[in-house]
C-alpha cells in the first residue's frame, strides 16, 4: 500500500515513475541536475536517469520553455522547472503566445505536451521575486492547462495526469507545502494511466475539484497553499458551531464550477481564500460563476480572502500580506451577518 | 554605397556579381559545382513562379479578397537557393515571409492565403512537408527550431553517415529578430547542446521602417560569432551563393558539427505588408539602387550569357506563372468560412470543460436565430 512522503517527495516520486512508464519524458531546468533543483523535488533523477533526460539549462527561461515546444514537437514530453514563480515571466511569451496556441493553429496537427512546474506563492521568509502567485495569468489563457495540489497524493497523482495529458500543463506546486507529510499510493494512477485512454481520463480528473472537508453552513473555497489555512479555519469555526465545507479545487483550467456551484447551493454562503491578489483573481472568476449559476441559493455575496493589490512585500510582513486564520473567520463572520 | 555595419556588403560570399558576371569563391564555389544548367533554370522557375504568386496575393489584397498581404518580393534568391538547398530529412521552421522557401518545401502556394484571408492561421501539416508553420511572434520560432533540433539528435537523425536519414533544421528569420531575446537565447541554446540547426538570418535592411542600424551596430553574422558558431554573410540576392553556403551549412550541421548562423544580404523590394507605406522611410533612389541587384533578372542574365536559357523556356515558365496566378484567384474568391463553432475545435487536445460549456452555450444561442426564422 502506501508511504508516507511529503508533498516534494510524491512530486519526485511521480517524476520519477512518469520517466520510467516513457522514455520520451524529459526533465529541464535550471540547477535540476546534480543539485537536483533549489527544492530538491529532482533529487536523485539525474544520478538515475542522466543528464540526457534530467537536463540542467541555460539560465534562460524563455529558451527553456522555447525548446521544450520543439522536443514537444519531435514527440518528447518535456517536463520544464521554473525555478521561482517570480522568474516565469521571462517565459510568459513563449507560453502563453506559442505553448498555448500551437495545437489549435496546426488545425490539431501538433501537440505540445510540455509541464510547466512552478513552486510558487509565499509564506517561506523568501526574499523579493520568490512567494508570488501568478497562477490565473495562465488560467486566463486559452490552450493551457493550469492546476495545483495541496496534498503529497495529489502531487503524486496530478504530476503524472498533467505528464500524460496531450495538453500543456502549468503545474503550480505550493513551496511553502512542500514538507508536509501525507499518505501516498500508488495504485490508482498507476492504473489509471495503463489504459488506452488513461492519458485523456488522467487529464479530465486533473480538472476535478476535491472536497476536502464536508460541511453543510458555508462553503470555503481553496487552491494549493491555501487548502490547509481552509481546514484550520474550518476547524475553529467548527468550535463557533459552523460547519464548513472546503473545496480544494485542485485545477484552475478547467474551473470545476459545478462542484462549487453545487456546494453553494447546499451552504448558501461561499468565501474563496487564495494567496494570489483579489483583484481579477479566481475568487472574482468563482464569485461570477456562483452568482450566475446558484444567485437564488445565496444568503450572502461571495467574499474573497487573498494578496492585496500591492507588490508582495518583505517577508517580515508576508504574514500581514496573506490570507491568515483571522481573515478566513472574519469573512466567515461577514457571511453570516447577512 | 558607404554604408556601415549590418548594411554594410563587407565580406559577403557571392558567385554572380549584381551584372550577373559568375565569379568564383575560394572555400564556397565547390558547394554549387554541382549543379547543372538545368538546376539554374529550375532556380529561375521556382523564383519566377514565388514572384508570380506574391504579385497576385498582392493583388488580390488590394481587390478586398485578403485581410492583408506580406510580399517576399526580392527576396527570393535568399529563399530559393537556401531551400533547395535542403534535403527531404531536413525540417524548415519559417518566419511569415518564406513563401519561396514553402514553394521549395511543396507547400501549395494558394492554400497559404487561407490565412492572410482570415481562415485559418496555419494552411498546412507542417510534418507532410517538413515545414513549420508561419510564426508571426518576432524570433520565438528560433526556439522551437533549437529544440526540434536537438530533438532529432536524440533521435539518431544526426551524424549517422547516412545521407538519407541525417537531417538539419534551416530557422528562418530576419535582420529584426536579432534583436529578440529569443534568437539570442536560441544561439545559446543551439551551442551549447550542439544541436544541428542552420539559422538563416535574411537580413532585408528594414524591419518595418526601422533600418538594421537600428538593430545591430555590427553586421548580424557577429551575433552568431559571438556565441562560437561559424558565421557566414552571403549575397542574398545571389541564388548561387544563397545555395552554396546553405549547402556546406546544412552539410555542416547535419554531420554533427553544431549550428551556423548565415546572414543572407537582401532587399525587401516591397513594403513590410501591405499595410505599410515605404516612401515615409526610405528613399526612391535606395529603392532604384536595389531594383538594378533583382535577384531574378541576375540568374537570368547569367543563364543567357552561358546560353542556358532559351525563349521558349521563358515562356513556358511565364504561362506557368499565368496558371498559377489564375489558380490562385480563384481558389481565394472561392473560399468561404465554415460554422463559427468552429473556433472552439482544437483550443485542447483533451476534453475542457470551460470550452464544451462555452461550445455548447454558443450551438444553443445561434440554433436560436434559427428557429426564430
Amino acid at each position: 500500500m502506501g508511504e508516507t512522503l511529503t508533498l516534494a517527495g510524491a512530486i519526485n516520486a511521480g517524476l520519477r515513475a512518469a520517466m520510467e512508464r516513457d522514455p520520451k519524458v524529459l526533465l529541464m531546468g535550471e540547477d535540476i541536475g546534480a543539485l537536483g533543483g533549489v527544492f530538491r523535488v529532482t533529487d536523485g533523477l539525474h544520478k538515475d536517469f542522466g543528464g540526457d533526460r534530467v537536463m540542467d539549462t541555460p539560465l534562460a527561461e524563455s529558451g527553456i520553455v522555447g525548446t521544450a515546444i520543439g522536443l514537444a514537437m519531435r514527440g518528447y514530453r518535456p517536463v520544464v522547472e521554473i525555478q521561482f514563480d517570480g522568474f516565469i515571466f521571462p517565459a510568459y511569451d513563449q507560453i502563453t503566445t506559442s505553448l498555448a496556441k500551437m495545437h489549435a493553429r496546426s488545425g490539431g496537427a501538433i501537440h505540445v505536451p510540455v509541464v510547466v512546474r512552478v513552486p510558487y506563492a509565499g509564506g517561506i521568509g523568501a526574499i523579493e521575486h520568490h512567494s508570488e502567485s501568478p497562477e490565473v495569468l495562465f488560467a486566463h489563457t486559452p490552450g493551457l492547462r493550469v492546476c495545483t495540489p495541496a496534498t503529497p497524493q495529489d502531487g503524486f497523482d496530478m504530476i503524472q495526469q498533467a505528464i500524460a495529458s496531450p495538453d500543456p500543463v502549468l503545474f503550480f506546486e505550493p513551496k511553502a507545502r512542500y514538507w508536509d507529510k501525507g499518505e501516498v499510493s500508488p495504485e490508482r494512477v498507476a492504473a489509471q494511466l495503463s489504459q488506452p485512454d488513461g492519458p485523456v481520463a488522467g487529464t479530465l480528473e486533473m480538472g476535478k475539484a476535491r472536497i476536502a472537508r464536508e460541511g453543510a453552513d458555508v462553503t470555503l473555497v481553496a487552491y494549493g497553499p491555501t487548502v490547509r489555512l481552509a481546514l484550520q479555519a474550518a476547524e475553529v469555526a467548527a468550535k463557533d458551531g459552523v460547519d464548513a465545507e472546503v473545496i480544494d479545487l485542485r485545477s484552475l483550467s478547467p474551473l470545476d464550477s459545478d462542484a462549487v456551484v453545487e456546494s453553494a447551493k447546499k451552504t448558501g454562503r461561499v468565501v474563496v481564500i487564495h494567496e494570489a491578489p483579489t483583484t481579477y483573481g479566481a475568487g472574482a472568476e468563482i464569485s461570477s460563476r456562483v452568482a450566475e449559476q446558484a444567485f437564488f441559493h445565496l444568503r450572502a455575496p461571495v467574499l474573497r480572502v487573498g494578496g492585496f493589490h500591492a507588490p508582495y512585500p518583505g517577508s517580515k510582513y508576508e504574514h500581514d500580506y496573506l490570507p491568515n486564520i483571522d481573515r478566513v473567520l472574519d469573512a466567515v463572520d461577514r457571511v453570516y451577518a447577512h | 554605397m558607404d554604408a556601415v555595419g549590418p548594411l554594410s556588403d563587407d565580406g559577403l560570399v557571392r558567385l554572380l556579381t549584381h551584372t550577373g558576371e559568375r565569379v568564383e569563391h575560394d572555400f564556397f564555389s565547390p558547394y554549387a559545382a554541382a549543379l547543372t544548367p538545368e538546376d539554374l533554370r529550375g532556380f529561375y522557375r521556382a523564383m519566377s513562379l514565388t514572384r508570380a504568386f506574391d504579385n497576385e496575393a498582392m493583388s488580390l489584397q488590394r481587390q478586398g479578397e485578403l485581410g492583408l498581404w506580406v510580399q517576399s518580393l526580392g527576396q527570393e534568391a535568399a529563399q530559393i537557393g537556401s531551400g533547395a538547398a535542403m534535403r527531404d530529412p531536413d525540417f524548415a521552421f519559417p518566419s511569415y515571409r518564406e513563401h519561396g522557401v514553402a514553394f521549395q518545401r511543396g507547400v501549395d502556394l494558394p492554400e497559404m492565403l487561407q490565412i492572410f484571408r482570415g481562415l485559418k492561421h496555419g494552411a498546412w501539416e507542417p510534418s507532410a512537408h517538413n515545414f513549420h508553420l508561419y510564426t508571426l511572434v518576432i524570433g520565438a520560432h528560433t526556439l522551437h527550431a533549437t529544440g526540434y533540433a536537438m530533438g532529432m539528435d536524440r533521435d539518431g537523425l544526426v551524424a549517422s553517415g547516412d545521407p538519407a536519414r541525417d537531417g538539419a533544421v534551416m530557422c528562418y528569420f530576419g535582420d529584426g529578430a536579432t534583436a529578440q531575446g529569443d534568437v539570442n537565447e536560441a544561439l545559446v541554446f543551439s551551442t551549447v547542446y550542439n544541436a544541428p540547426v542552420v539559422f538563416f538570418c535574411q537580413n532585408n535592411q528594414f524591419a518595418i521602417s526601422e533600418p538594421a542600424t537600428r538593430q545591430s551596430k555590427v553586421p548580424l553574422a557577429e551575433r552568431g560569432k559571438g556565441v562560437g558558431m561559424p558565421s557566414i554573410r552571403v549575397d542574398g540576392n545571389d541564388v548561387l551563393a544563397s545555395y552554396a553556403v546553405s549547402n556546406w551549412a546544412l552539410q555542416y550541421a547535419r554531420s554533427g558539427a553544431g549550428p551556423v548562423f548565415v546572414e543572407a544580404f537582401t532587399y525587401r523590394m516591397g513594403a513590410h505588408t501591405t499595410s505599410d507605406d515605404p516612401t515615409r522611410y526610405r528613399s526612391k533612389a535606395d529603392e532604384a539602387y536595389w531594383a538594378e541587384r533583382d535577384p531574378i533578372s541576375r540568374l537570368v542574365t547569367h543563364l543567357r550569357a552561358i546560353d542556358e536559357l532559351p525563349d521558349d523556356f521563358v515562356a513556358e515558365v511565364e504561362n506557368e506563372g499565368k496558371d498559377l496566378a489564375r489558380r490562385t484567384r480563384e481558389t481565394v474568391r472561392a473560399w468561404e468560412p465554415g460554422p463559427s463553432v468552429g473556433i472552439f475545435e482544437n483550443a485542447y487536445a483533451a476534453p475542457h470543460a470551460t470550452v464544451e460549456a462555452e461550445r455548447a452555450w454558443f450551438e444553443r444561442f445561434e440554433g436560436s436565430f434559427v428557429e426564430a426564422h
